[in-house]
């Protein structure tokens, strides 16, 4: 079984604020996945090279040219919660609180 | 008018029995009716739909044709519509409007098809029974206290009600397959880089694959060949020719009276197992029955390695979730909720804009990626993922398609399993495995148990071999 302090870790490392509630239901769920993913420390694996990909293609290069498409700064701001037509806004990353 | 597939309503269109406009409002109209109680669609958008039935009215009168010219047509909400709202059922994007479309909507668009809205599904994707969206379950046509089965269970709901000709989806872990066996409705998996992830909004990367769902195999045939193909924005895209999959249908046969003689048929041992709904194994095997009667040749298989997808998915889906989710970090689109810092800021905004099982597979994929457990899990389910593969790559050695069912279940009742992750996660257990392994499936309905509710039938096809797949799938369908 996790413990609190170890939800409360993964919850920080994968940027969720979880409250008490959902800490509780989550460790007692995440305990019940692992615990079944645990079948997988049975299989001999010995020698088997891991997949990430099914497929066999890596690195597929293009020339190093302008791209055949651009998308407009203002399409890519277009969404943003905060931004002033040029740039996002964000709160500063090393500012004191 | 509105239980047309895309070849009839592209026949109508041909011979000038309606308008664009008109098949267009007929589904508009089925949809202010039916939608409220299905919930099948998210967003619908009468007057975008409306102005492109009317552009495609304008190409054909200049003499134009494709083979979805005018044909309306629904996009579950995972992939980008230029202009039209896309919320992969999730909160956290309520007021995204994508600003380009994913590549397969854009060739779609490009052959000018009508887009009538964004259909429901589970919040990214994640789910088997559209439960876990944002924007309310949506009810299966068959029985609406039960669910059409998820994540593109809007899509199924939608073609099985005639909200749509047919629908595109997506399959990560059997997202196109178990919805469609569950509506009653035909479905495709495509291979892995088939058809390019551009614009799809990303799940697991490596398993995710957009497909489509209709109402015949003719029509699944008639949306690969216009979506699949290589494309230069995604690399995984293969660059394999597209092969003229409507065609392919109606392949020659050696003896005209057994369109398929020769055909080798796999059944797989690990497919029909305890505990599984009896009616759905002997629907199944009558299906298989029947395929033999087509001249068929069946052979029982083994991909002994079956039981193991279950965990392995929960392990590498739930680690790429992670990293892809990464991205909502309320800077770029979609909800921002200010916290004390912009760590803060993160925690807030993605604690109160992803829902309940997203949190819990991102918990989970970060978990398994952390220090001192990466190797345990996830490179342990890599290489189970390998005998997973490799158990596939042997028996096509041996079979031509293999075929079996979808779901160990039909539709269960909405709320029956939304308390217990992994009772849910056990809806996909015939469906993960040919995520993991990358090759193609098609789903066709093959009967109906006591209750009335659909039963469907996968035919699977080895890595790019759609066409066999829907060959099989479409000569038993006819038959």
């Amino acid at each position: 079984m996790l413990t609190p302090a170890e939800v409360e870790r993964i919850a920080l490392l994968g940027r969720l604020a979880l409250t008490d509630e959902e800490k509780a239901k989550y460790a007692q769920q995440l305990s019940a996945v692992l615990e079944y993913a645990d079948a997988l420390s049975k299989v001999n694996v010995e020698g088997i090279p891991p997949t990430a990909s099914v497929l066999s293609v890596r690195g597929v290069m293009r020339p190093d040219d302008a791209p055949s498409s651009q998308i407009p700064r203002e399409d890519v701001l277009a969404n943003a919660p905060r931004a002033d037509g040029e740039s996002f806004f964000v709160q500063g990353t090393f500012e004191e609180k | 008018m509105s239980s047309l597939t895309i070849h009839a309503a592209r026949e109508g269109l041909r011979q000038k029995k309606f308008s664009s406009v008109e098949l267009a409002r007929a589904f508009l109209d089925r949809i202010r009716q039916h939608n409220p109680r299905l919930n099948a669609f998210i967003t619908v958008d009468e007057n975008q739909a409306l102005a492109m039935a009317a552009a495609a009215d304008e190409r054909m009168a200049k003499g134009e044709d494709t083979p979805v010219l005018g044909v309306p047509i629904a996009l579950k909400d995972v992939l980008m519509t230029k202009g039209l709202r896309t919320t992969a059922g999730s909160k956290i994007l309520e007021n995204f409007v994508p600003t380009w479309d994913a590549t397969p909507v854009a060739r779609l668009r490009a052959a000018g098809a009508v887009f009538l809205g964004k259909t429901n599904t589970d919040e990214f994707a994640m789910g088997s029974s559209t439960e876990n969206s944002a924007y309310g379950v949506t009810r299966n046509p068959h029985d609406e206290t039960r669910v059409p089965g998820g994540s593109s269970g809007g899509s199924a709901a939608a073609v099985a009600a005639d909200l749509c000709c047919a629908a595109l989806g997506t399959d990560t872990g059997g997202s196109v397959r178990q919805p469609a066996s569950l509506c009653g409705v035909s479905g495709i998996k495509n291979s892995y880089g088939r058809v390019s992830r551009n614009g799809l909004i990303a799940y697991g990367s490596s398993l995710d694959s957009v497909g489509a769902l209709a109402k015949d195999v003719r029509d699944l045939a008639i949306l690969d060949g216009v979506m699949a193909g290589a494309d230069e924005k995604d690399s995984t895209s293969v660059t394999l020719p597209v092969p003229n999959y409507v065609a392919a249908l109606n392949a020659p046969s050696a003896d005209p009276r057994l369109p398929l003689k020769g055909l080798r048929v796999g059944v797989p041992k690990e497919y029909f197992i305890d505990g599984m709904q009896a009616e759905v194994a002997a629907a199944v095997r009558e299906g298989i029955a029947q395929l033999e009667r087509l001249g068929a040749v069946v052979k029982d298989i083994s991909l002994p390695n079956t039981a193991l997808s279950l965990p392995v998915y929960y392990i590498i889906a739930p680690c790429e979730a992670s990293a892809n989710l990464a991205r909502f970090d309320g800077v770029k689109y979609g909800l921002r909720v200010t916290g004390a810092d912009l760590i803060d800021t993160y925690r807030q905004t993605r604690g109160a804009g992803f829902g309940s099982e997203v949190k819990r597979r991102i918990m989970l994929g970060t978990y398994a990626l952390s220090a001192g457990y990466y190797d345990a899990y996830y490179i342990r389910a890599q290489k189970v993922r390998t005998l997973i593969k490799q158990d596939f790559e042997r028996a096509f050695e041996q079979v031509d398609v293999i075929v079996a069912p979808v779901s160990p279940t039909t539709a269960f009742k909405i709320g029956e399993k939304a308390d217990d992750p992994i009772q849910m996660y056990l809806a996909d257990v015939f469906t993960l495995s040919l995520n993991l392994a990358g090759n193609c499936a098609v789903c066709v309905p093959c009967g109906k148990d006591s209750a009335g509710l659909p039963i469907g039938m996968q035919v699977m096809g080895p890595m790019f071999g759609e066409e066999i797949a829907l060959r099989t799938a479409h000569v038993y369908q006819q038959s």
